[in-house]
């Protein structure tokens, strides 16, 4: 692995008495996206906002392409690109005003900012109105035209927190197709390559990253690639079809083998203990039929990153 | 320049103008003000309603109401017939005084004893106040030349002088113009509003909007977002001055003799106040309404006590001393003086150094402030 561009140790961060971050720790490499992916309260903004120096850790080290956050706060932050979950915009200033005033306060020169700002508008798709006023964009408009100003100094790590809440399906999975895109083909002067930190409540989006921490309390419960955090729960997810689900559900949670039961629409997800899934699908469909249930069908699946988290989150009570 | 700041104050500049509404009243509002302030709130009494009992209703009688309809300070509105409607006219409102003549003036005049009665309604003191010296200086003058006409008669060719005489010289401003009292005050609390509530409102907007933790991660010092900020707002505080300044000389005939240098630097001085007041409710409100109300606290008092209507030396003690902690009153001092008077600022050090000690120490304790919310 190169250089981390993003590294943080020990972390923590109180509000009073709460314990808003917990002893974290995380290391970013170019080219990656990494997901901070937890329920609203988790910690995922407070983490953020200590990674972009807006808040000052109690205790912990933060070291942004080899700054020291704390020592060396402009020359990091030089690095960063960042965008706020309440993040808006200057509305009775045009796009490429909002853009201009944001590339001159973070130092590029009155030649610099016109051609990287039209570069960069060209980038996110909102060449074609810049000087519409920002309070007459769309929502998905704005959220592009807050990640073409996070991106107009050419950082080497984005901090995303929470850009797609609110925001529609298409404007989401536009703006994902952005933010791959910059890792895998960063525009020009990037460097040797981009990472970018996004914190998210949803699974599809965390399904995406390249690595994910799962965060409860400030803390995180589990770290790695989706794969490896799925393969945690590999032979322990089984899928139940049939009618109707309040017998399905209280047939499965009556099986000693069945530690959980949750609604998928019009399936539920049964988390079995390790090794018993094949004990499980043998008899459990003769208890939903004893009770006066249906059974469609009945199958092992390979986990979703849903049901680790909806694992996670119980195992910790 | 600075070009963080530039940026800011370009950014700040264009948000003024791209809200017309907001810039018009800001404008308006000054020459409002001074309109009002200028004509309705004036002090001068003139054309006070007399309604008028003569129950003599001889040459002696109309001889006396001609000494007061000589005079502008009354207007004899009402000749009534009796008492009983002389006193509804009073309650009412529609006459503020009352003259009654009794039915044997002339024989009590031969005599040397007439007596006439004088009413006053006294719920508006300073009303009452002006009527009662008025008529009190009337009846004396036309006392006076009864008397030398009497003395003429008997051949007596010297006029009579009293002993002594108090002769009045009104200086700065002779005729007394409220207006010239008023325009100062106008421009001090204008400029003092203006910035400070509009320094208050913009900075909590950008903290209301969520813009300002996009620019606690950017270079941006602290100090360069407040000046960068305030700048516009103290420009604006300036052209309200001038625009005040001028239309109170062209159209009120208000003298400007004290140096336009020296008026505007001390006008600095205000503004520095104003800007640190705003500064510091921004600090403390969360939201546009909060900031708002918040510097409209310590509006009010600044505006009462500064001595803007009301002579400070005639308020109880506890409130003079009050009144030392408002900037707006050494400036309407400072300000008066150089306006009327044409004088320099030697004779206002003490005022010119509380005025810059409480901008300095408003803004330092605002800065302090504004940057710990930050953090």
């Amino acid at each position: 692995m190169t250089q981390p561009l993003a590294k943080a140790l020990h972390l923590r961060k109180t509000f009073g008495q709460t314990l808003a971050v917990d002893d974290l720790s995380l290391e970013v490499a170019a080219g990656e996206i990494y997901g901070l992916v937890g329920a609203d309260g988790a910690g995922k903004t407070t983490t953020i906002r200590l990674l972009v120096g807006a808040l000052r850790p109690d205790s912990g080290q933060i070291e942004i392409c080899g700054y020291d956050l704390k020592r060396q706060v402009e020359q990091a932050r030089a690095h960063i690109g960042y965008l706020s979950q309440r993040f808006s915009l200057y509305e009775d200033l045009t796009v490429l005003e909002n853009i201009r005033f944001f590339a001159e306060v973070r130092g590029l020169s009155a030649e610099e900012w016109r051609p990287r700002s039209l570069e960069i508008l060209e980038f996110v798709g909102l060449e074609q109105f810049t000087e519409r006023r920002a309070g007459q964009l769309s929502g998905g408009m704005k959220q592009k035209l807050g990640l073409a100003i996070a991106l107009v100094t050419r950082p080497r790590l984005l901090l995303l927190d929470e850009p797609t809440t609110g925001v529609d399906p298409a404007t989401r999975q536009d703006f994902w197709q952005l933010i791959i895109r910059l890792v895998s083909d960063p525009p020009k002067g990037a460097g040797e390559g981009v990472a970018v930190i996004i914190s998210t409540p949803y699974m599809d989006e965390a399904a995406r990253c390249h690595r994910l921490g799962f965060m409860r309390s400030g803390r995180f419960l589990m770290e790695g690639t989706p794969g490896e955090l799925r393969s945690a729960l590999k032979e322990r997810i089984l899928e139940l079809r049939g009618e109707p689900l309040t017998i399905l559900r209280q047939a499965a949670e009556e099986d000693v083998d069945v530690e959980e039961a949750h609604a998928f629409g019009d399936r539920l997800h049964l988390r079995v203990r390790p090794g018993a899934a094949p004990a499980v699908i043998a008899r459990l469909p003769d208890h939903i039929r004893a009770r006066g249930g249906r059974v469609d069908d009945l199958r092992l699946i390979p986990p979703g990153l849903e049901d680790v988290f909806i694992a996670l989150s119980k195992s910790e009570d | 320049m600075n070009p963080r700041l530039k940026a800011i104050i370009r950014k700040e500049f264009i948000q003024i103008l791209r809200d017309p509404r907001t810039l018009i009243l800001i404008l308006i509002i000054p020459i409002m003000q001074l309109v009002l302030l200028g004509y309705a709130a004036t002090n001068d009494v003139r054309n006070i309603p007399l309604a008028v009992w003569d129950q003599a209703r001889n040459a002696d009688s109309r001889a006396l109401l001609d000494a007061y309809r000589a005079a502008d300070y009354f207007r004899l509105s009402y000749d009534v017939g009796s008492e009983a409607e002389l006193r509804r006219l009073i309650e009412s409102g529609k006459a503020r005084v009352g003259l009654i003549i009794p039915a044997d003036y002339s024989v009590r005049l031969q005599e040397g004893k007439a007596q006439v009665a004088f009413v006053l309604d006294g719920s508006d003191p300073t009303v009452a106040s002006t009527a009662l010296s008025a008529s009190r200086l009337i009846g004396q003058a036309y006392a006076t030349k009864i008397m030398e006409g009497r003395l003429a008669r008997l051949g007596n060719t010297i006029s009579i002088q009293p002993p002594v005489e108090v002769r009045t010289q009104v200086w700065y401003n002779p005729d007394m113009v409220s207006a010239y009292y008023m325009i100062p005050g106008v421009i001090g609390m204008i400029l003092y509003a203006i910035t400070s509530i509009l320094t208050a409102t913009t900075i909590v907007r950008e903290r209301e909007r969520g813009t300002i933790e996009q620019l606690i991660v950017t270079p941006i010092r602290p100090w360069e977002l407040v000046v960068g900020k305030l700048l516009p707002y103290a420009v604006l505080g300036f052209l309200n001055t001038l625009e005040v300044l001028a239309l109170g000389n062209l159209w009120f005939g208000m003298p400007v003799r004290g140096d336009l240098g020296l008026i505007l630097g001390v006008s600095a001085l205000l503004v520095l106040s104003g800007l640190g007041v705003g500064l510091f409710g921004s600090t403390i409100a969360n939201t546009q309404q909060e900031a708002m109300l918040t510097v409209w606290m310590t509006l009010l008092p600044a505006i009462f006590l500064s001595g803007f209507f009301f002579p400070i030396e005639s308020m109880p003690q506890v409130l003079q001393w009050v009144s030392r902690l408002i900037p707006l009153r050494y400036y309407l001092v400072i300000l008066r003086a150089l306006l009327l008077k044409g004088v320099g600022l030697e004779a206002f050090q003490m005022e010119v150094f509380a005025l810059a000690a409480f901008g300095v120490l408003i803004m330092g304790a605002a800065a302090l402030r504004f940057r710990k919310r930050l953090d």
